[in-house]
Order: structure tokens, then C-alpha cells, then sequence
């Protein structure tokens, strides 16, 4: 009885939620007609004041980069409390990785999935590595070149090597490369600052043409820096869940 | 056609707070967040969409092409990925509430005191 | 600047076809939202979520954003699912 009365409240109060939502997205002007001048702006002098194509990541790591300094730090906050909490769970059972890896029934994976992975694994690092470096010229960036990373290491996972896969991204590197990327990003930002600029303000030498991976100044080395620090939060992230998934327990919590 | 995003975003946002009100389980109310969370970025992007422009990437168009909104795509873009870190930290909690209480059934969480 | 305008690059198509898969790919979006969320198994659903993390890059895309059709890609197709996964290993694994 509480199930359906829960299941009609909601629907209530959801009803009058649509209303209102659909209310006030109708004083938008319409999908497709775009008139706010702050994106024109943008796109007209973004090339011409940062030497950098893709105006995107201009945007992100120059013209609005004290909101992505914020949201790197929640990437960094959110990979520590998974690393704490997690990291707490495993320090009572005292079980190595080592150990559990080697008492695992799992069914073996499958050819098809070993030669797939195997194949794939390079690729997608240099391609991960790509994407983080040419975030001034293509739809590329940071964000996305780091997660490509952390996926080059769940493809040695998925072929069945959890031992090769503690080996290549140990705890200790992990964590040290995902402080190098977020301390880094802060670094710059402070050095602008000892340089008596206002902080985050592109003080590298802006390179000739627009659109070339030496261009644009600082905003190739934040992309960088957050390709690191993106790849090192999300893999320290998976680290912490294979190790979880490979505790045998052996009777008791 | 010119208002068809706004009630898909508003459907979405709706269906997703259903899942959540309605789930036995932790993580497919997670996964229910995850589409709640889906709506805002097709909001985002519907915002700064102008019909017939290219995206804002000048490397082979000339400088005045008319495109869409860059700031809304910077936005969306470091959003989906800070989002899924934070996803991280919730399944991290429901690890610990499975281990604390050996139950992942939200109803029977809500009875548990202490 | 409203309505269509005159704008040909080597990459235009005609805003009537652009229009269509607009349309066309937000419809799938709120039924792959409704599939989500009434997939009650979760080992399903993760799949299921994996099939609307495409149908959401497609969307991005065609909405002239290629940099968040790359973020939704990684990370909504290969990192989500991942967490998923090993998340529901590690509780299922407690209840044998």
C-alpha cells in the first residue's frame, strides 16, 4: 500500500514539476535561434587573441579557466573519497592482490576478447595521447584524452591479465601522476600570478600560426597537465574497484 | 520541431526521478542519477544550438562562419566526465553500505538505525 | 540572425536533413531514457545504459559538438559501465 501511495505522490508532484519546467522553457527563444552575444564574441576573437582554433578548448583553459580549475578539483576530491572509503574496506581483510588474483575462479576470456584487446591497447593510448595534446586545434582536449588513457589499462584488464594490469599502473605512480596533473594546473595558475598578471592569464609565448600544437601558450600545457590528471583519477578509481572485486573472502565480513 | 528538446529534456529529467523514487536497489538508483544528469546536457547544448551553423571550430572554416555557442560546450564537456567521478564516490558508498548492512534495498536502508 | 543562413562550408548539409535526425535522434533519446530507467535488473541496465550513451553521442553530434560527442563516448560507452560492472561484482560476489 505505502509502494502505491509513494508511486502516486511522486506522480503529483512530478505532474506540477512538468508544468512548471515546460512553463519556463518556453520563454526561451526557441531552439535554433540563438541570439545571446556572448558566443559571438567569443568565436570572433578567440583565434585571434589566443592563437588557438579549437575556440572550445580556449574557452575552457583560458577564458574560463578558474571554472575548470574547480571542477578538476572536484575530479581530484571525488578520486580521494573513493580512494579513502575503499582503501579503509580492503585495510581490514589484509588479503594482497597478489594472493587474490591467484585464488580467482573466473571463467578464462575468450580468444576473440585477448586479440581485440591486445590489438586495441596501443592504439588507444597513442590516441589518447592525441587527444590530450592537440586541444588547440581539433575537437580534442584534455578531459577526453585522459579517460581514452584509463581505457588503454581496462583493455589489459578485460583480457584477463589482472596481474599485468596491477603491475603497469601500481597504487604509488598512480597517485603520484594524478598530484603531478592537479598540482600542476594550480602551478600555472599561480605562476601567472608571481608574474604579476591576474591569475590563470596566458603568459607562454603564443607561437606564430593559429592552430598549431606549439601555439596558444599555456593552453597546451593545462590540457596536458589535465589529460594527466584525469587519466590518473579515473584509473586510481578502477584500481580501487578490481581490487574489491578480487577480495576472496575466506568466511566472516 | 522548435520546442520538441525542451519536452524530451523535461521527459527524461521526469523518467529519471521516477527510477529513483521507485528502485529496490542502490545501484540502479545510481544509474538512474546518471539520467537525470543526461538531461541537463541536452539542455546545454539545445541552448547554444543556431540552425544551419557549424561548430565553433575554425582550423579549415574562415573566421566569421557564423557557429554555434562555444561556452555551453565547454560547459557540457568537463560536466559528463566530472560527473562520472562523482558517480565513482557514490558506488564507492554503496560498496560500504553493502558491507556495513548487507543489504543494497533502499527501503530496508531507510529502516536501519545506527 | 534568424532562420536559415547562408552558410556553405565543404561540410553543409541541407538544414532539412539536419533538422530530421535532430528530431529523429531526440526521440530515441527519450525512449532510451524510459528503457533505462524501467530495466529493473542491473546487469542489464548497465548494458542497456552502454546503448544510451551511444544514442546521446550521436545526439551531441549532430547538435555541432564534436568535443562533447568524445567526452559522452569515453566515458558514457567504456568508464561508466566499467564502475558499474566491478561494482556489482564486488556486492554480488558478498551474497554467494
Amino acid at each position: 500500500m505505502t509502494e502505491r501511495w509513494r508511486r502516486g505522490v511522486f506522480l503529483a508532484g512530478a505532474a506540477g514539476l512538468a508544468a512548471l519546467l515546460l512553463w519556463g522553457l518556453a520563454g526561451l527563444p526557441g531552439f535554433g535561434r540563438y541570439p545571446g552575444p556572448y558566443g559571438d564574441i567569443i568565436n570572433r576573437i578567440a583565434v585571434a587573441q589566443t592563437n588557438a582554433t579549437g575556440v572550445v578548448s580556449a574557452v575552457n583553459f583560458s577564458y574560463r579557466g578558474f571554472d575548470t580549475v574547480g571542477e578538476e578539483f572536484i575530479l581530484f576530491a571525488a578520486a580521494a573519497g573513493v580512494a579513502t572509503v575503499l582503501r579503509h574496506l580492503r585495510g581490514k581483510d589484509r588479503i594482497s592482490t597478489r594472493r587474490a588474483a591467484l585464488d580467482r575462479v573466473a571463467p578464462p576470456a575468450s580468444d576473440a576478447l585477448r586479440m581485440a584487446a591486445l590489438a586495441f591497447t596501443g592504439p588507444v593510448i597513442v590516441l589518447g595521447w592525441f587527444l590530450a595534446t592537440h586541444a588547440q586545434t581539433s575537437p580534442s582536449g584534455g578531459f577526453q584524452g585522459g579517460v581514452l588513457l584509463t581505457t588503454a589499462f581496462v583493455l589489459v584488464y578485460l583480457a584477463g591479465q589482472v596481474l599485468l594490469f596491477r603491475r603497469v599502473s601500481p597504487e604509488d605512480l598512480t597517485d603520484i601522476a594524478e598530484a603531478v596533473g592537479a598540482g600542476g594546473f594550480a602551478a600555472v595558475g599561480v605562476t601567472a600570478l608571481a608574474l604579476g598578471l591576474p591569475y590563470l592569464s596566458n603568459y607562454l609565448p603564443l607561437g606564430s600560426t593559429p592552430g598549431a600544437v606549439s601555439s596558444s601558450g599555456t593552453i597546451a600545457l593545462i590540457s596536458l597537465l589535465v589529460g594527466i590528471e584525469v587519466g590518473a583519477a579515473f584509473l586510481l578509481i578502477i584500481g580501487e574497484l578490481v581490487d574489491q572485486a578480487l577480495l576472496v573472502r575466506e568466511g566472516g565480513t | 520541431m522548435s520546442f520538441l528538446p525542451y519536452v524530451i529534456v523535461a521527459w527524461v529529467l521526469i523518467a529519471g526521478l521516477y527510477g529513483v523514487v521507485t528502485s529496490r536497489h542502490l545501484v540502479h538508483q545510481i544509474v538512474c542519477l546518471i539520467v537525470v544528469q543526461s538531461s541537463t546536457y541536452v539542455l546545454l547544448l539545445a541552448v547554444g544550438y543556431r540552425t544551419g551553423a557549424v561548430a565553433p571550430y575554425f582550423y579549415d572554416v574562415p573566421v566569421h562562419t557564423p557557429a554555434v555557442d562555444p561556452v555551453v560546450q565547454a560547459l557540457a564537456l568537463t560536466d559528463v566526465v566530472v560527473e562520472a567521478a562523482v558517480t565513482a564516490l557514490l558506488l564507492a558508498f554503496a560498496v560500504q553500505a553493502h558491507k556495513r548492512f548487507g543489504t543494497l534495498d533502499p527501503h530496508e536502508l531507510v529502516q536501519i538505525k545506527g | 540572425m534568424t532562420g536559415l543562413l547562408a552558410v556553405t562550408t565543404p561540410y553543409t548539409v541541407p538544414a532539412g536533413v539536419m533538422g530530421v535526425l535532430q528530431a529523429v535522434l531526440l526521440v530515441l533519446t527519450g525512449a532510451g531514457a524510459t528503457a533505462v530507467v524501467l530495466t529493473r535488473s542491473p546487469v542489464r541496465q548497465v548494458l542497456v545504459l552502454s546503448a544510451y550513451g551511444l544514442v546521446l553521442a550521436l545526439l551531441f553530434m549532430v547538435f555541432q559538438a564534436p568535443d562533447v560527442t568524445l567526452s559522452e563516448l569515453a566515458v558514457g560507452t567504456v568508464a561508466l559501465p566499467a564502475l558499474l560492472l566491478l561494482t556489482l561484482a564486488r556486492v554480488r560476489r558478498r551474497e554467494k
